[in-house]
């Protein structure tokens, strides 16, 4: 029954390791809990199998398909569900027609009774239809109806603690995100990109330096040097909205794994090209823009620039005066980016779509031009290459 | 040995199952959740109810895995040799102990605590690796092990600012607190301040949820802050009333600035909170 379990939980692609099951196993046999209370042996085996809040909600789905039918001894039967269990769900989508008739059916304690009624009628399980208890219905019993004053019956959406299993309350629903690249790996690939410097307080014994001073004084002559530290600068800039809405996870993975690796960095936004002016703040982008020329001017050329873009538009947003989509741009973006080049020496471009399609793509093959050839595609591997070349 | 929760401390049963399969398996717990939902007070707790001495080490950004084992201070016996001091011919003097070493020495099976591991730098749970694993290391100076008398309860936590490592977590359990839920909340509220008035905690509940159901809210009000604020209003002896207060003008709690931390979530809830309770009063 365990090793079944197991593989349903491999199979729902949470990462779980022999190790940690024969872990859950040791615990067992250490009778770490009663082996026969349910609940026990879900928080045992989720705090020995699960190691992120992410995975929580995936393992309680699977947790209770996987132990279906694994009833507490003491738990209520169907006929037996205590009042309160019955949740009273309003719906917002009735029209004023359909409450009058809703409301023709009499009060909460009417629809108990009604309820109660309906159960000693009703043996075997129902769906559609608009009298009996079950799903998809309009009677006002079941789940997933449009009675507003209807009585949810349904143990996954249950609230009181006594007849609902843990598992299914689901409470971890909000933290699952299925991210299967996590930051770490992108904080190592970024970790190519970096140019240590000795600054700052003097806190490390400088060996070469100590002998050599006390070779020439005749005495013992410490020398301290600063810790070294990443003295990497960046310019990170991110396209932001319409083509780009499908990368937007990658792009938020990428730029807090490069906001902790790397303590001098700028990020700004901009709109499918770079023209005279990008912005700080989504929300006030049209009012509190930055001018790119303020950019140029502000950071020195040591900064290196990483453009974040899918680079797919219409050709002519980037060669043409007045391209842009947006507003009348009165210089070509391939102007601005090219002046963006002159000044930064290390430059790259991060793509989000795969490598194979950029040929087809007219506008990506002219960045990649102007570029020139420094594009990589937004994978670890490709993040990798790219500070190699950053790095040049 | 077994944690049961203590007196000032409500430990719900899935804590007292995930810390009591780390004590009997001698494996470090990793324990994370919301800021202010006690992560730091579960250590000191465990410690308190096992009798057991607490050995905390605070990580920070500067913080390397080898200043838990032990630090050889070369700078100090370099300058005692210079004045001939006889402490010199003993490496043993120049060697300080760290928190790991301090924790496997000890007589008693000590607690350790790895406050916010995610502090430091992105490598430091691997250097870690083999010293919680086997609960041993090697002193390179001296040539001698040191291996735990009585492997410590190790409690880790993380406030997710890194990932951390896969083979790290691997020999861990891992537990995350949830947000206490109403009922729990009431038992917490009871142990710290237990003559507290039956309606001011209905009240102020009441609006601690809500402002957390704010949706957009930067920072939200955690336990801490609402034991904080229970204080004041307690202190400043606050009429339940007040707190029912419905007037457009006085949407604010008192002493919100207990709970909500920075000024965009202040003008946030002025706006949502006065929506809401127009469609309280709709409804009433």
């Amino acid at each position: 029954m365990f090793i079944n379990f197991f593989f349903d939980l491999k199979q729902a692609s949470l990462p779980v390791s022999l190790k940690e099951y024969l872990m859950l196993m040791e615990a067992m046999n250490k009778r770490v809990v009663d082996s026969f209370n349910v609940n026990d042996f879900y928080y045992l085996s989720r705090s020995a199998l699960v190691k992120d809040e992410r995975y929580l909600d995936k393992f309680d789905r699977v947790f209770g398909h996987s132990f279906k039918g694994l009833e507490n001894p003491e738990g209520e039967t169907t006929k037996e569900i205590p009042e309160e269990w019955l949740k009273l769900m309003g719906q917002k989508y009735l029209t004023d027609e359909e409450k009058k008739m809703i409301e023709s059916l009499g009060g909460w304690d009417k629809l108990m009774e009604t309820l109660k009624q309906r159960l000693e009628e009703q043996k075997k399980r129902h769906q559609g239809g608009s009298k009996w208890i079950g799903t998809g219905g309009t009677s006002p019993f079941g789940a997933y109806g449009y009675n507003p004053e209807g009585i949810r019956i349904g143990q996954k959406e249950g609230k009181n603690k006594k007849a609902v299993k843990v598992w299914d309350k689901r409470e971890f629903s909000n933290l699952d995100g299925d991210v299967e690249l996590g930051t770490r790996n992108i904080k190592i690939a970024l970790r190519r990109l970096r140019k240590f410097a000795r600054e700052g307080a003097e806190t490390e014994l400088d060996l070469d330096n100590t002998i050599k001073s006390t070779a020439h004084k005749g005495y013992i002559d410490v020398k301290m040097m600063p810790e070294r530290r990443n003295k990497i600068k960046v310019l990170l800039f991110f396209d932001v909205g319409g083509s780009m809405d499908a990368h937007v996870k990658i792009c938020e993975e990428l730029f807090s794994a490069a906001r902790t690796e790397f303590k001098h960095m700028e990020y700004f936004y901009y709109h499918n090209c770079l023209y005279d002016a990008v912005w700080k703040d989504n929300n006030r982008r049209y009012n509190d823009n930055i001018k790119t020329w303020d950019v140029l001017h502000t950071y020195p050329s040591d900064y290196k620039v990483i453009f974040v873009g899918d680079a797919e538009m219409s050709p002519y947003e980037i060669t043409y005066p007045g391209g842009s989509v947006e507003f009348w741009n009165e210089e070509s973006g391939e102007t601005w980016l090219t002046r963006m080049l002159n000044v930064y020496e290390n430059a790259i471009w991060l793509n989000p779509i795969p490598e194979r399609y950029w040929d087809r793509i007219a506008s990506t093959s002219i960045i990649k031009q102007i570029f020139s050839d420094r594009m990589f595609p937004l994978t670890i591997e490709g993040i990798d290459q790219a500070m190699r070349e950053l790095n040049k | 040995m077994k944690f049961e929760g203590t007196s000032s401390y409500i430990a719900t049963e899935d804590i007292k199952v995930a810390v009591n399969a780390a004590i009997t398996l001698e494996r470090p717990i990793i324990v994370k959740g919301e800021p202010g939902t006690g992560k730091t007070m579960l250590a000191h707790e465990v410690a308190k109810s096992l009798d057991a001495e607490i050995i905390t080490w605070h990580i920070k950004s500067t913080t390397k895995a080898q200043q838990g084992l032990y630090e050889y201070d070369a700078v100090t016996r370099l300058r005692d040799s210079q004045l001939g001091d006889e402490k010199v011919k003993d490496i043993k003097n120049y060697i300080s102990k760290g928190k790991l070493w301090n924790a496997f020495e000890s007589d008693k099976r000590p607690v350790l605590l790895i406050d916010e591991i995610d502090k430091a730098d992105i490598e430091f749970p691997n250097d870690l690796l083999l010293e919680l694993d086997k609960m041993e290391f090697f002193v390179y100076e001296t040539g001698e092990t040191i291996k735990a008398q009585n492997r410590p309860i190790v409690i880790i936590t993380s406030n997710n600012e890194k990932e951390l490592p896969d083979a790290f977590l691997r020999r861990c359990f891992f537990h995350y607190i949830k947000f206490p839920d109403p009922n729990t909340m009431e038992e917490i509220v009871e142990v710290h301040y237990p003559d507290i008035k039956k309606d001011l905690i209905q009240e102020a509940f009441k609006i601690f949820y809500d402002i957390r159901e704010v949706p957009g809210i930067k920072k939200k009000p955690s336990t801490s802050e609402l034991i904080d604020w229970l204080k004041l209003l307690m202190t400043d002896d606050v009429d339940a009333k007040i707190l029912r207060e419905k007037d457009p003008k006085k949407l604010i709690p008192p002493l919100h600035g207990a709970l909500l931390k920075n000024e965009q979530d202040v003008h946030l809830f002025e706006r949502l909170a006065f929506i809401s309770r127009r469609e309280n009063e709709n409804i009433e």
